[in-house]
């Protein structure tokens, strides 16, 4: 078969690509997990469960019930922000969708940090936001808003809230207009409708994109570490410092490893999950 | 049937941007009919059916529901439904929530809601898969979902966006006479819009014929058959032979042929037609007939019943049909290049100045 053949080799550099930068880390990841720390911060090559029955300490249990509470926290938000959002876009006129879309995913095309960090500048005492407030004279002493889970979840959606948005649009870009025109034909008000049809239809997006933020959410360090400020500890901050200050990599790897965990099960639900849907939704002659 | 207008729709305009869409329609829908909303595509049929649904509003005129006005009343408020083109299933849920779904929009008793979907359920076959999904249905029956999901709510109106387009042949045969049951069985006014002549011909009560924004004619499909007013409507609907010629008293002189009679008084130019099964074909003169013509068989297409023979007259650009039946004795002999005699009556022909 020729085509194999043609076929190996468009596939060769991709998964070379994989091998050596994502399953050779894994892998090493995986085994220090198993092992033991050494007396000077090394990783010694005795096998041992104790790194996992550390993850399941109160502490660390703790932060990752925080840092859960966190993502789910910043999904949601998105979600509820992202949502309305795309269905407004995808009522734009054909010419106008485009253009909005580009609005969207405009600010990834600026470095994640400074972005993170320009939300400093708005949340802090003297920022714009409470600079604003008094001005108006909502608020007599300045809100503290930054170092506080408020100001992760802020930042946490406010940089994957471009996923919801694309996920939820191409889910109701599926939609067959008639479908919700029989909707109205047949006697419902525009949000019956939306409860009923809409919304179960455009599910596979909500899932996929409410996932993606919860799966980047949880995981993430930078935001915590700088709109938490150190006062908010989240699994990446734990793990970061493992790797880092407190040299102690067969722990970090089993946090690691317990995190990617996290992240597995929920993606194979959300896949699982939206194919269920996209069968159904095959009933086009 | 009685002739209470149902919908009657006066001067409907339909403009997008700078295009017309309809020109000025007006047309009444009568209790009880099945009336075809007919013509090629592009002609403006499916928006006058959504402007009765309720999906759009006309630029201007008037359109009364038993004399009530119906412009401004949004779609869900209508008498009417609609069974689109691709079904519209709610592919999320059974048949049996499918077909409930209007009924629950409109709050009826629990009780009344169950009667009605079992019965229609029934009606149209459907009891066996009530529970099924959408995607677990074949394209007849996805038909006939959309179908009791419409007649449920037992509508004033029923309208039809070519509700069989998407069928076999076969099962379009099936379901031309199931649509027609039911229209019967129920007593409701159906107005469907198709491009297939020949499937309004066998459900319409009357069919009105459209081309570009405008109907071309109404009357029942004999009426549109046997008295087209146009080139357009004679063409549209079945098969027919066109002679342009000039017309004068009873008579249409053709170039290279000579003079046709007819028994429809016009002058000028005009196109005379003559429907191919009007057309007797025989190896030698017949008498019996007033129009009388030699010609070369150029083609024998053989459809089973029948077999239509091309044959090339005297000075005419393109062959003229004769639709001749495949029992017929003698026609057992005709062959490709043979020369035959053509025959028919001015009785049988129209005279078309449009």
């Amino acid at each position: 078969m020729k085509s194999r053949a043609t076929n190996f080799l468009l596939i060769l550099p991709g998964a070379a690509w994989l091998g050596v930068f994502l399953l050779l880390p894994c892998s090493l990841v995986l085994a220090y997990a198993f092992m033991t720390r050494g007396v000077y911060g090394g990783v010694v090559p005795t096998f041992s469960l104790d790194n996992f029955v550390r993850v399941f300490d109160a502490v660390y249990i703790e932060i990752f019930l925080t840092s859960a509470r966190i993502a789910l926290l910043a999904a949601l938000v998105s979600l509820v922000i992202g949502y309305p959002a795309a269905y407004a876009i995808s009522r734009l006129p054909g010419t106008w969708q485009l253009p909005a879309l580009f609005f969207v995913i405009l600010p990834f095309w600026s470095n994640y940090l400074i972005r993170t960090y320009a939300w400093i500048v708005l949340l802090n005492r003297t920022g714009v936001i409470n600079e604003g407030l008094r001005g108006l004279g909502i608020i007599d002493a300045p809100l503290d808003i930054l170092y506080t889970e408020s100001a992760i979840v802020v930042g946490l959606v406010y940089n994957y809230l471009p996923f919801v948005i694309l996920s939820v649009f191409s889910s109701i870009q599926r939609l067959n207009p008639e479908v919700l025109e029989a909707s109205e034909d047949l006697g419902a008000a525009p949000w019956r409708t939306f409860l009923r049809v809409t919304l179960p239809l455009t599910m596979p997006g909500v899932v996929a994109g409410g996932v993606f933020v919860f799966v980047l959410s949880i995981g993430n360090f930078i935001t915590p570490n700088l709109l938490g400020g150190g006062q908010v500890k989240m699994v990446g901050n734990v793990i970061y410092d493992q790797f880092t200050s407190a040299r102690d990599w067969p722990f970090g790897a089993a946090l690691s490893l317990s995190l990617i965990a996290i992240m597995m099960v929920l993606l194979v639900i959300q896949t699982t999950l939206s194919h269920r849907i996209r069968k159904i939704e095959k009933v086009e002659a | 049937m009685s002739t209470t207008p149902v919908i009657q729709m006066k001067d409907i305009v339909l403009n997008y941007g700078a295009l017309t869409v309809l020109h000025g329609i007006s047309v009444d829908f009568n209790e009880g009919e099945f009336f075809a909303l007919l013509g090629p595509s592009g002609c403006g049929k499916t928006s006058l059916l959504r402007i009765m649904a309720g999906f759009a509003d006309p630029t201007s005129g008037q359109m009364l529901l038993d004399g009530k006005d119906l412009i401004g009343i949004p779609a869900r408020r209508r008498p009417v439904n609609m069974m689109f083109q691709s079904y519209a299933l709610f592919p999320h849920l059974s048949v049996e929530q499918n077909v409930r779904y209007g009924l629950e929009m409109a709050r009826l008793p629990a009780d009344e809601i169950r009667q009605r979907v079992g019965a229609i359920l029934e009606t149209t076959h459907l009891t066996d898969y009530a529970r099924r999904k959408p995607n677990q249905l074949s394209g007849g029956q996805r038909q006939r979902v959309a179908l009791a999901r419409a007649l449920v709510m037992r509508p004033r109106v029923l309208l039809l966006d070519e509700p069989l387009g998407a069928l076999d042949k076969k099962l379009r045969e099936v379901m031309q006479l199931e649509l027609k049951r039911l229209q019967h069985e129920m007593g409701i006014t159906f107005i469907i819009v198709t491009h297939d002549q020949e499937e309004a011909l066998v459900m319409a009560d009357r069919i009105a014929l459209m081309r570009a924004g405008q109907i071309e004619q109404i009357g029942t499909p004999a009426e549109l058959y046997e008295m087209p007013v146009s080139r357009f409507v004679a063409d549209f609907v079945g098969k027919t032979n066109f002679f342009e010629g000039v017309a004068s008293g009873g008579k249409v002189s053709v170039a290279g042929l000579g003079e046709l009679t007819s028994t429809l008084p016009a002058s000028g130019a005009v196109a005379y037609s003559i429907r191919p099964e009007r057309i007797c074909v025989a190896p030698a003169k017949n008498d019996a007939f007033e129009n009388c013509f030699q010609g070369v068989i150029e083609e024998v297409a053989y459809h089973g019943q029948d077999q239509h023979i091309l044959v090339r007259l005297a000075g005419q650009t393109e062959p003229t049909i004769a639709r001749v039946g495949a029992q017929q004795p003698g026609t057992r002999d005709i062959g490709v290049g043979a020369p035959v005699w053509l025959g028919w009556n001015g009785a049988d022909a129209r005279v078309l100045t449009r």
